[in-house]
């Protein structure tokens, strides 16, 4: 049997010392296969953007292991984290986190760049991405000349261009109407089914976690319920 | 990468482009000023050690007055020579010419016209030592010299005072109330290395001077041209022990006069040189510093208002040397763009003043050289720090920074 894409295996994580300790995970196990869609739910503060990011190799457990396609993540420096990022993950931000006052285009490239694409070929396949979320037209836009609905797509083109095994999305859809929203949910679900990307997105919106295949709500940093969509 | 750290760090460079240029002030003033006052320097002194040149590299100059003394270059106060030592001086061997030499200031009148000028009484040597041509008429025999005959040979300004376009040959002037016959004109020598006019002056034979003009019989200099340039030191001996002979100074004493080789003159401008050399080099190198902080603070400026941009970064996969290149690219860009404006501005501040000093304009490609290598060597030292606060930055607090 192969490993699993991600496996949580008694993760928590602590921040601070103390009278000042928050535990924000708390013994988390958690196993999401290549192809899955999960839906991350849970009230404020209850560990939702703790554990994406350590599902994204951006943070490390305080104690338990996180095994990524059967790599202990807790065991690797922070360079070969960054490596991982570049070759597997790809991120989608509830604040679009795009790069100001560059275009459209070359925020799409830039997880490229890092690849060290020759810029040619960057270009024809950030314009490919570009035109999977439907903005093809908008390359030579910055940020600040687009909606928060097609500001989303070009992060979610950035996610895609590199064709990750996982997007993770923490509350992709939170700054977007519901029209927009339903919009960004159908390209993360036809990501899903078309080109076989896992997902695992935090929403707080019941309506949004229907497109995903299964959801996982946290409580105070433990997983309290784990269940097929409806 | 490096490339792409490249046209990322002229784009961030071109966002902020006052304050970039702003940023930069500081090392094009410093590399500006040293490449300009180095270029004019070198220039000046090509210019003097080239007039040094020119009056032969084997003329020695003798001098009353005592070179280690504090009063010395107080003219007068000094025992002067006399023709008879200029003679004795001719005696000895390896010696081509001796031009004994005084003079004053005086006023010349011809007709309606007069002018202050220099007289000197010297022999037609002098014209020989100084490689000085007579293009109209003639230098004064060693008949006439004996004879201390009333001639004059003209400098070409007073010539151009009291005569202006006419022939001066065959006429008659009155210098402090003797007449005497122009027989010269000398070849124009233009500015001299202290700006002084080397043309504004009158010879005449040294008898004459000292019979009637001066009424007395002192010799205030010696120009001695010896015979190679690698006799001058064996000369000089010679012509020291000559002279100390001469004045009676006793064993131990000190000399009461200097005999002076052009060749040191040449060595003392370039050691003054050196020198300036060595100050100028301090400049620059507090400018840069100057320059090297001022580009620091920035980049850190720069850094901390581009957190979330480094978290973008990182969270697409950049490793922490590649945002620390991107950084210290930018900040070596920085610095060699004030490095080009610095060089720009020097070579062009010094052609001017080249051009207005009359100094050749003399360029110096090592100097540029290491002006761009110093200015990429203050932007990898004080880029570093802020590019490794870029690189050492926590991707999740970077991306949630405001
Ligand atoms: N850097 C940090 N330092 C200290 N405590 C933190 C830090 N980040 C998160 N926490 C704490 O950890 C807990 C979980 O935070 P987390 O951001 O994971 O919540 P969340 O489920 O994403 O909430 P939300 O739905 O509001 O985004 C919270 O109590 C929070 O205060
Ligand atoms: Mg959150």
């Amino acid at each position: 049997m192969t490993a699993p894409l991600v496996e949580l295996d008694g993760v928590s994580r602590v921040y601070g010392r103390g009278d000042a300790e928050v535990r924000a995970l708390e013994d988390v196990d958690l196993v999401i296969d290549s192809g899955d869609f999960v839906a991350i739910m849970g009230s404020s503060g209850s560990g939702k953007s703790t554990c994406m990011n350590i599902l994204g190799c951006l943070d490390v457990p305080s104690s338990g292991t996180y095994r990524f396609r059967g790599a202990d993540v807790g065991a690797l420096s922070r360079d070969q984290r960054a490596l991982l990022r570049r070759h597997y993950l790809g991120f989608v931000f509830q604040g679009f986190n795009l790069l100001a006052r560059t275009s459209a285009l070359e925020n799409v490239e830039l997880p490229l760049l890092y690849r060290g694409m020759p810029g040619g070929e960057r270009r024809r396949r950030a314009l490919a991405a570009l035109d999977a979320v439907g903005l093809a037209d908008r390359a030579k836009h910055a940020p600040n000349e687009l909606s928060g609905g097609q500001q989303q797509r070009v992060a979610i083109a950035r996610a895609l261009v590199t064709d990750p095994s996982v997007i993770l999305a923490d509350e992709p859809t939170g700054n977007l109407d519901s029209k927009t929203s339903r919009e960004i949910l159908e390209m993360l679900r036809e990501l899903n089914t078309e080109r076989g990307i896992t997902i695992a997105m935090v929403t707080h919106e019941l309506e949004m976690a229907a497109f995903a295949h299964r959801v996982v709500r946290f409580h105070d940093g433990r997983v309290v319920e784990d269940r097929e969509a409806a | 990468m490096l490339w792409a750290a490249l046209l990322m760090a002229v784009r961030a460079i071109r966002r902020n482009l006052l304050r970039s240029m702003l940023t930069t002030l500081g090392i094009v003033i410093g590399v500006g000023a040293v490449i300009a006052m180095v270029t004019l320097g070198q220039g000046a002194t090509a210019r003097v050690t080239g007039e040094i040149a020119s009056l032969g590299d084997n003329l020695l100059v003798i001098v009353p007055g005592n070179a280690g003394n504090k009063h010395s270059g107080v003219a007068g106060a000094a025992t002067p020579f006399s023709l008879r030592d200029a003679d004795a001086v001719a005696e000895l061997s390896e010696i081509a010419a001796v031009a004994p030499l005084s003079g004053r200031g005086v006023r010349v009148v011809y007709g309606a016209e007069n002018t202050a000028t220099t007289l000197q009484g010297t022999t037609s040597d002098f014209v020989r030592v100084r490689g000085w041509a007579v293009p109209e008429g003639r230098m004064f025999h060693a008949a006439e010299e004996r004879a201390g005959a009333p001639l004059c040979v003209l400098g070409a300004t007073v010539r151009e005072h009291l005569f202006g376009t006419q022939n001066p040959l065959g006429a008659s002037i009155r210098i402090s109330n003797v007449s005497c016959e122009v027989i010269g004109v000398l070849e124009e020598k233009g500015q001299g290395t202290f700006g002084n006019d080397q043309d504004d002056l009158v010879l005449m034979p040294l008898t004459a001077y000292q019979r009637r003009v001066a009424n007395s019989d002192d010799v205030a200099m010696m120009f001695v041209s010896a015979t190679s340039s690698s006799a001058t030191p064996r000369v000089q001996t010679r012509i020291t022990d000559l002279l100390r002979q001469r004045r009676g100074i006793r064993q131990g004493d000190e000399d009461d006069f200097v005999v002076r080789d052009m060749k040191e003159v040449t060595s003392i401008v370039e050691s003054a040189t050196g020198v300036l050399t060595a100050l100028l080099g301090a400049i620059a190198a507090i400018s840069l510093l100057v320059g090297g902080i001022g580009i620091m603070n920035i980049m850190l400026v720069s850094v901390t208002e581009r957190t979330r941009e480094i978290g973008i970064r990182l969270a697409v996969g950049a490793r922490g040397r590649e945002v620390l290149l991107q950084f210290l690219v930018e900040a070596v860009v920085l610095s060699l763009l004030g490095g080009v404006l610095g060089v720009g501005l020097g070579l062009g501040a010094s052609w001017v003043a080249a051009r207005a000093l009359d100094v050749p304009f003399v360029w110096v490609p090592e100097l540029v050289a290491l002006a761009f290598a110093f200015s990429a060597a203050v932007g990898v030292t004080f880029g570093f720090f802020p590019a490794r606060k870029a690189a050492r930055m926590n991707p999740i607090d970077a991306l949630r920074h405001e």
